[in-house]
């Protein structure tokens, strides 16, 4: 347990990052480190979005499967890992 | 006369053959009755004569006249006259017409011999029947047998007898009865003559619809979203914390955070989307010719009549308009020529000259002001209002809102179109340039005492109560304005309309005004007075200050006078959410406020728009910064908030003191002439008076970040780069602009340029267009130059906020760690203070004559040197100089 909170925490001290949320498979979040609407936000809009490429990398080709995505904007860049049951979202400011 | 027709055999009988017995001389024969009732006998129906048979018969006389009719006058060949008379006529004829003709002509001859014409009347003969009477006497009745006579009569004694009646059966057995049949019964009896069996029956019929009143009302059940609100599902602490225990959770994280680790580190090692194409080209340009870097001269504005020989004291850019730019000219005389021509000075008039870029010879506007005007400012939401202050101290508002459409719109049209005006008597007339008087002016007695040096408009997101505090400003609107004058006090002015009359001792009563609705109703209001706007005319002559703050010093007694003053808030920036950070304001004006008296307690009303809104309904604004930098004439810049604060030592009714500057400072050598906050960092400050200029950030009060060493000419005019956050103007003295660049180099300027021969007095850049950036430079002689600035003048270079931010950052490292090395030097001293204590305390061991001696010794090289000196002064002649 410990290990998972360092590990967050390593994460979340990285330079640039703004926060991280953990959601679960139905789209509800379990940690976060930022606010609770900004986190609500980004919770259901990634959550949709992942299962959307998801869906789109197994259309393809169904042997493969979605590893990580990257959502880079203006301002920040959104990192997305999936898993069967968990969602880890870090966001980070690139340019700082 | 009858006719009648004779057959040949006839004709033979009686021998009148046509044409042989009976000729048309002779038509006339004569047969005997006789012979023809023979003839008759004889041959019965044959016989011609048998028509006329009984007419024959009633003959009277013997023979009867048959005429031969050759022209079958009657119908025949032969007709019978059946009188006598007719016989006789017929028989002699000629002789009755011979003598007739004769006896006609006898007459006539008789006539035509006579004149008068002898009447006769006719003579009555008489009647004769020709047979209408039968018909008459048919007609009448004629009684055929005599009229019967009957006389009926009865014994008188049966007169009046009782009367018996009795009942009888009047039927068909009366004789049985032995009655006789007088008694007829009738009995009824269908009688076929009145049976009419009904062969066709008329009946009419008619169709008609039958009506049938139904409704019926269908009820829309369909539901329809009207509205939907939801809630994110979240799930709560207990389940959180499971889930993150879990082994699954574990082995995600373990899995998914080296991705994580890679992608994080990838974007700080390098930025993969950054385009250095593009950026590469930006550094070229700064080694173009030097025209390129050079403040290009673009137009120059100045009247002849209006603005010849006197000084530009203020220079404002229309915030909307592309183009116009409006002038404050003054007059260049001291304090003491102004009072020996002062009725020079009544005359001519104190102007606000409004430039366009379409006309450079003659201005678009003029704005008359009460005295000269020596600084002045566009309200930046509503820029038909301006607002002024005078030399004599007084506020000034204008409105131009009438001549807004002609200056965006008339470009150009003026000069030609009425330069055709044909000149009366050989002079030229000029085209008139329109005035406008002052609209409001606010009341000498509660305005400054001396001139106004400064003014601005509030930022529209805030404006400030009777007590200093920021609250929410509704109307979203510039309504106040604060000024600051040479007589130490700063004010904040509201320009709405007071609320009711109160029964106020209090000089702060606030004018609310809602310009949009206003303005509509000046468009239909009456004709007004020289043709000046009456919005604001609740302000004219009794406007008063809301805020009256005065500026004491700190250290010494007397108060600042306040030159320049600079806020923090910036008009338009409203970002004031999460941010705590205070803003300095820049005020002129705040200093102590000891001695107003304040308001007597009264709360404004609570009403819309167009009045004061209640202090209750107005909510504190908590990140507005109270706090406002002040340059002063003497060379200081001052820190102080407009807040007041409730004062509970003093104890005075009002409870209410302004707080004391908090920090000044003296660095310049003379008046401040800029005291402005950088565009792109808040809490840096410009600050430019005398032969210096200073870069302060707010917060440090140990030192300027940045001072810089006096230069050869006296800087009068100074402004931060719009653009390029390390970039600013400065103007000098002799007409020389500055440009300088933090970046570049801080001991000297960047560049030099001559814009003019007299003193700059004023220097203001403006964004005209993306490609255009101009800076209006004024000077003493009342032209106005516009500059355009190159390009590398006014493009920053890439990362130029970050490489200013850095330097101020080190900067202030700097002076934190001189103020250290400060300290720390401080405590070293002191040690060695110590020290020599301590080896003096042991010299004092010393006799007290040894003292003395010491003492005049010391007292004797005193003598000596004050001797020397007076001798180089030249005081003392004791000792004549060796020839």
């Amino acid at each position: 347990m410990s290990e998972v909170e360092e590990t967050i925490k390593r994460i979340q001290s990285h330079k640039g990052v703004l926060g991280i949320i953990v959601v679960n498979s139905e789209g509800i979040p379990i940690r976060t480190s930022l606010d609770n609407s900004t986190t609500v936000q980004y919770a259901g809009l990634i959550h949709q979005l992942t299962m959307k490429a998801r869906s789109t990398v197994r259309d393809i080709d169904p042997q493969n499967d979605l590893t990580f995505l990257r959502l880079r904007s203006k301002k920040h860049e959104i990192m997305v890992a999936p898993d069967k049951e968990y969602l880890l979202i870090v966001i980070q400011n690139p340019s700082e | 006369i009858v006719p009648l027709f004779m057959a040949t055999k006839s004709q033979e009988i009686y021998e009148c053959i046509c044409d042989e017995h009976v000729t048309e001389d002779n038509p006339y024969k004569l047969i005997k009755k006789a012979d023809i009732i023979q003839d008759m006998k004889m041959r019965a129906a044959i016989s011609d004569f048998h028509p006329v048979k009984q007419l024959v018969l009633d003959y009277p006389g013997e023979e009867l006249l048959i005429a031969y009719d050759p022209d079958f006058k009657f119908g025949q060949n032969f007709f019978l006259c059946t009188t006598e008379e007719a016989k006789m006529e017929h028989l002699h004829p000629g002789g009755a017409d011979a003598e007739g003709e004769d006896g006609a002509g006898e007459e006539g001859a008789e006539e035509e011999d006579n004149a008068v014409y002898v009447y006769k009347p006719p003579e009555a003969k008489e009647w004769v029947t020709q047979g209408s009477q039968v018909e008459v006497e048919d007609e009448i009745v004629v009684d055929t047998r005599d009229k019967i006579r009957f006389r009926a009569s009865r014994v008188r004694k049966e007169f009046g007898a009782p009367i018996i009646f009795e009942d009888r059966d009047a039927d068909t057995s009366a004789a049985e009865q032995g009655l006789a049949a007088s008694c007829l019964a009738c009995p009824s009896y269908a009688d076929t003559n009145f049976t009419i069996k009904k062969a066709e029956l008329d009946n009419a019929v008619q169709a008609v619809p039958e009506l049938t009143d139904g409704s019926s009302q269908t009820d829309w059940k369909h539901p329809v979203t009207a509205s939907v609100q939801y809630e994110p599902r979240i799930i709560s602490e207990e389940e959180a914390k499971v889930a993150q225990q879990s082994e699954e959770f574990k082995q995600f994280i373990q899995a998914s955070v080296p991705r994580f680790e890679l992608a994080l580190q990838q974007n700080t090692i390098m930025d993969v989307f950054f385009d250095d194409w593009t950026v590469l080209g930006e550094e070229d340009t700064n080694f173009g010719s030097k025209s390129d870097s050079h403040l290009k001269e673009y137009q120059s504005f100045t009247d002849l009549q209006y603005s010849k020989d006197k000084t530009v004291t203020c220079v404002d850019w229309h915030p909307q308009i592309k183009g116009v730019m409006a002038v404050a000219c003054c007059e260049r005389l001291t304090f003491d020529e102004r009072i020996d021509n002062a009725n020079k000075l009544l005359m001519s008039p104190s102007l606000i000259l409004i430039w366009s870029f379409a006309d450079p010879i003659h201005p678009q506007l003029l704005l008359e002001g009460p005295d000269d005007i020596c600084c002045f400012k566009f309200c930046p939401t509503n820029p038909n209002i301006v607002a002024g202050g005078c030399i004599n101290g007084q506020l000034v508002l204008w409105d131009i809102t009438e001549y807004s459409e002609k200056l965006s719109s008339n470009r150009g049209n003026n000069s030609k179109a009425s330069q055709k005006k044909a000149a009366m008597f050989g002079e030229e007339i000029q085209p008139e340039t329109p005035t406008i008087r002052y609209c409001a002016v606010s009341a000498i007695e509660n305005s400054h005492r001396n001139i106004i040096s400064s003014v601005d408009w509030l930022p529209d997101h805030y404006e400030l109560n009777r007590f200093g505090i920021p609250v929410e400003n509704r109307l979203s609107e510039c309504c106040q304005i604060m000024t600051c004058g040479t007589d130490g006090h700063v004010m904040v002015w509201d320009i709405r309309a007071p609320k009711a009359p109160a029964n106020t001792k209090d000089q702060q009563i606030v004018f609310c005004c809602s310009f949009s609705a206003d303005i509509q109703a000046e468009k239909s209001a009456p004709p007004r007075p020289f043709g000046v706007s009456q919005v604001f005319k609740h302000l004219d002559l009794s406007w008063k200050p809301l805020l009256k703050l005065s500026m004491a010093k700190t250290d010494s007694s007397g108060d600042y006078s306040p030159l320049k003053f600079s806020l923090a808030e910036k008009q338009g920036a409203r970002d004031h959410g999460g941010k705590t950070d205070l803003f300095y304001l820049y005020a002129v004006l705040v200093f102590q406020f000891t001695t107003v008296p304040q308001p007597a307690g009264e709360k404004p009303e609570t009403t819309g728009m167009s009045k004061v809104p209640s202090a209750k309904n107005q909510r504190p604004l908590e990140c507005i910064a109270t706090n406002y930098f002040l340059g002063s004439e003497d060379g200081e810049v001052i820190y102080a908030s407009f807040k007041l604060e409730k004062d509970n030592e003093t104890g005075k009714s009002n409870g209410i003191t302004l707080p004391k500057p908090t920090w000044a400072v003296a660095p310049h050598d003379g008046p401040v002439n800029t005291l402005q906050r950088n565009p792109f960092f808040s809490d840096i400050l410009l600050s430019v008076g005398g032969w210096t200029f200073a870069v302060w950030k707010e917060g440090v009060t140990s030192g300027a970040i940045l001072q810089s060493a006096c230069a050869p000419k006296l800087y009068t005019a100074g402004h931060w780069s719009t653009t390029r956050p390390a970039v600013f103007f400065l103007g000098t003295k002799d007409g020389n602009v500055e440009v300088w660049d933090l970046l570049d180099r801080t001991h000297e300027p960047l560049l030099v340029q001559n814009v003019t021969a007299a003193q700059v007095t004023q220097i203001v850049p403006w964004v005209v267009s993306k490609k255009q950036h101009l800076v209006a430079v004024s000077d003493n002689v009342g032209t106005l130059h516009i500059l355009e600035i190159p390009w590398n003048l006014r493009h920053p270079a890439s990362g130029e906020k970050q490489a200013v931010e850095g330097f101020f950052d080190r900067e202030i490292q700097r002076i934190e760690y001189f103020d250290k090395k400060a300290v720390v030097r401080a405590n070293e001293r002191s040690k060695e203070m110590d020290k020599k204590k301590a080896q003096q305390a042991k010299v004092e061991e010393m006799t007290d004559d040894a003292l003395m001696e010491e003492y005049k010794a010391e007292y004797d090289s005193y003598k000596q040197l004050e001797k020397k000196l007076l001798q180089q002064l030249g005081l003392i002649e004791e000792e004549k100089p060796e020839i």
